[in-house]
């Protein structure tokens, strides 16, 4: 199921992962101090280079990340065949890819 | 047998070969110091002679006495009753994730096939006229391929591993451990073809970490660390290290 490529994929994506995920926890705590609006976030976020760096390598991380460990439940656990399985993950790689990146866009885009 | 012991086991044991079959009842005296193989035995002998099971040196060495004991795999020669039931019960099953050939004993021939996939055959480093390889037994790769030598191959790791279970193609705990004692071993031949094997499709990435062969290996070894070095060193090769 898994060879040596998905399983690095897997794991270096969790890597990228992990910082941003702190990031985001520690903006949002920030964030919410003085009330949550969308024109304070709008402000914060649009037209910058950083947090669409930030954002786009998470959704990428994200979508790798999930996309393999499915693969992985949809085969061992819902006993769906192999290839339909890569076929299925590669599906939900693009799609949360070109979901996430449409969202990294909108609000970073001014 | 004149038994005045009027203390009585009832015994589930699983009857049937690969097409199917279900648990049937027995009642076996209660004795000392009775072992799970020794009440297979005691049905086999006193009630059913058509009862198949497999077990040949009876202490613990050969590793083919294996079983489902009220649901958990054991080593039946080394598993006292009285320490898996506190009642006075027990269900008796063939090994898991290997086919039935008949009630408990199942084909192992999956289970030596993946061995052999994973590199498990040992392929000697000199031929008798070069005299041995000198391994130092404090050297930090004899260490490590000492802590998985004495496996038994009994299987119950296999058993036990619900990746198994789940993906047909994993080579399983006791095959990759192997793997792994021949990749510290230095008599043995062409190292990286054995890690070649194990970083194959159903190799060892395939594996969760969640440690069920170890919690249940009766000869306390940890096929869950040897895989784990395997997925260290195989992915330590890929960056040329
Ligand atoms: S740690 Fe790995 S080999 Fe051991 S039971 Fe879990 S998945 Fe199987
Ligand atoms: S590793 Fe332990 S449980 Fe697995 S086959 Fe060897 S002795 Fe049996
Ligand atoms: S009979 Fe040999 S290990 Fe149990």
């Amino acid at each position: 199921m898994l060879n040596v490529r998905l399983y690095m994929l897997q794991r270096l994506s969790a890597l990228v992962m992990a910082p941003l995920v702190v990031g985001h926890i520690a903006v949002m705590i920030v964030a919410v101090q003085g009330g949550l609006t969308t024109a304070e976030i709008l402000s914060r976020t649009q037209g910058s280079l950083w947090w669409m760096l930030f954002y786009g390598l998470f959704v990428i991380a994200v979508s790798v990340h999930a996309a393999i460990g499915l693969r992985v439940v949809a085969y061992e656990w819902l006993g769906v065949k192999q290839k339909l399985s890569a076929l299925l993950s590669i599906i939900v790689f693009i799609g949360l890819l070109i979901l996430g990146m449409r969202a990294v866009f909108a609000v970073t885009l001014s | 047998m004149t038994d005045s012991n009027t203390e009585t086991l009832n015994v589930s044991v699983w009857r049937g070969d690969a097409s199917g079959g279900q648990f049937r009842d027995y009642q076996v005296p209660v004795q000392e110091n009775q072992t799970v193989l020794d009440v297979v035995t005691w049905i086999q002998q006193k009630i059913d002679d058509t009862l198949s099971y497999r077990f040949a040196c009876r202490v613990g060495m050969c590793g083919s006495c294996a079983m489902t004991v009220n649901g958990e795999p054991r080593w039946t020669c080394r598993t006292h009753v009285n320490r898996v039931t506190q009642s006075s019960s027990l269900e008796i099953g063939p090994l898991r994730n290997l086919p039935v050939i008949k009630d408990l004993t199942t084909d192992m021939d999956p289970f030596f096939d993946k061995w052999t996939k994973a590199g498990g055959t040992h392929r000697a480093s000199r031929s008798r006229n070069d005299g041995m390889v000198p391994v130092d037994p404090a050297s930090k790769e004899r260490m490590i391929a000492s802590e998985g030598i004495e496996c038994i191959n009994c299987a119950v790791c296999y058993a036990a591993c619900d990746t198994v279970a789940a993906n047909p193609q994993y080579l399983g705990p006791a095959s990759l451990q192997r793997a792994w004692t021949l990749v510290n071993d230095e008599k043995h031949d062409d190292r990286s073809a054995v890690l070649r094997a194990v970083a194959a499709e159903g190799g060892c990435y395939n594996c969760h970490s969640h440690g069920s062969c170890t919690r249940y290996c009766p000869v306390e070894l940890n096929p869950m660390k040897a895989v784990a070095g395997l997925k260290r060193t195989t992915v330590a090769k890929l960056w040329g290290k």
